[in-house]
């Protein structure tokens, strides 16, 4: 039979977990709400940009003097992908499935015989991939000390990137991140930047635009914002998963916590009431005998 | 009087989106104003100020690089950085000059023309806070 106290001290232990993973789930639900808004309030720059991207990059791409960016380096043997995860744990596999996808990715590459490179955002994601890829990253971003994610920090990212490009370290750039789909279910997303790719809106109605200056200077302006922009949005999609992402698995922490608190208050109970029993049974025997 | 409809959107967040008399827009080509059936058109910004004036007021704003895209009836500028002049203090733009003088180092010899013009359109942003 168990120890009375044993179990009195597992059950205060698991209640004390409980509190703690409610406390985080709404420390969590709080941060979405921002997160979510930060993202809502980013959209309309990043659409905007988006399609006039690819209103500028639909006409210029077949170009002999299209830029680089867009039309890539004209070869895709080094690949370099930028793999964005969290600076904090306890998300549930928020991390795990984008490290997955990227590691999938790395393999396939490897396997096809190209030369992957690897820049890591968030503290997470490398300690995932170190293990088997530590060769293979060049560089990391550590976000940890960001309070609130900025425009700044995405074009940091993106200036490097391209810095790297024009250095010509690498062909393709890729970016993995979680899109925030509901707060049960984040997509694992691979997004390509370079060479960079915008998808038109079908039947989007574009106005013939008088350009100034020409189209192939706005073009060559534009891309590398165009880029910042699609790693801002990447890493506020992010943001929001983890947030996401944490308030699900906290939530089923709580709930698990709940359960357990509950089967075992029931052995408590049972062994408190076998103990009395036995109890009342050595007193009845005992005057029994008199 | 026509009335244009004027969007002013940074990646963060959205600053205004109000019926305006007139825009003057600080082009990479030089300044225009943008009214009620322009023609459509797309330019590039330079770090400059841009005004907008409504039935009853001017609101004044600090942008930096972005682009405008102009129709009959819209005016959106999407710039990088913008801030409503109010809140614009010497150290915002001695930061502006600070990042576009770093952007000179270690670029390609093409786009040194684009940054040294860059760092003297910031410039002359401390002449109008």
């Amino acid at each position: 039979m168990p120890n009375l106290k044993d179990l009195k001290t597992r059950i205060d232990s698991v209640k004390s977990t409980r509190k703690i993973t409610k406390a985080m789930q709404m420390v969590a639900a709080a941060k979405l709400r921002r997160a979510q808004e930060a993202a809502e309030a980013g959209r309309p720059y990043a659409d905007r940009m988006n399609a006039v991207m690819a209103n500028l990059a639909g006409a210029s791409a077949s170009a002999d003097n299209a830029p680089k960016l867009l039309a890539g380096s004209g070869d895709d043997q080094v690949h370099l992908l930028v793999v964005a995860t969290s600076e904090r744990g306890l998300c549930g596999g928020f991390n795990s499935s984008i490290a997955k996808l990227a590691r999938a990715r790395a393999k396939e590459l490897i396997d096809a015989g190209k030369t992957v490179k690897i820049i890591t955002v968030g503290k997470k994601g490398r300690e995932q991939l170190k293990r088997d890829l530590s060769d293979k990253m060049i560089n990391h971003v550590d976000l940890s000390e960001v309070k609130k994610l900025g425009y700044v920090h995405a074009s940091d990212i993106a200036t490097d990137i391209i810095a790297r490009f024009n250095a010509e370290e690498f062909d393709v750039a890729t970016i993995f991140y979680n899109k925030f789909e509901s707060v049960m279910n984040q997509i694992p997303t691979k997004l390509q930047l370079i060479p960079a790719k915008f998808e038109t809106e079908e039947g989007a109605d574009v106005p013939l635009y008088e350009y100034e200056p020409s189209e192939t200077e706005i073009l060559a302006d534009l891309l590398p914002r165009a880029l910042s922009t699609q790693v801002f949005t990447a890493l506020l999609e992010n943001g929001a998963s983890e947030q996401g992402a944490r308030m699900s698995a906290m939530d089923n922490a709580t709930r698990n916590a709940g359960d357990m608190i509950d089967k075992l208050t029931i052995v408590y109970n049972r062994s408190r009431q076998a103990a009395i029993t036995n109890e009342l049974i050595e007193i009845i025997s005992g005057a029994e005998a008199l | 009087m026509a009335t244009i409809q004027f969007d002013l959107v940074s990646p963060e967040r959205k600053l205004a989106s109000v019926e305006a008399l007139e825009i003057q827009i600080p082009g990479a080509d030089g300044d225009f104003t943008a009214m009620a059936e322009h023609a459509p058109m797309l330019t590039t910004l330079r770090p400059g100020l841009l005004s907008v004036t409504t039935n009853n007021n001017v609101t004044e704003y600090i942008v930096t690089g972005g682009f405008v895209e102009i129709s009959g009836t819209n005016a959106s500028v999407l710039a990088e950085q913008a801030l409503p002049k109010a809140e614009v203090t010497r150290e915002v733009i001695d930061n502006l000059i600070a990042v576009a003088t770093a952007a000179l180092e270690n670029i390609p010899p093409e786009d040194v023309d684009a940054a040294n013009k860059r760092l003297s359109d910031t410039r002359i942003l401390l002449e109008l806070i």
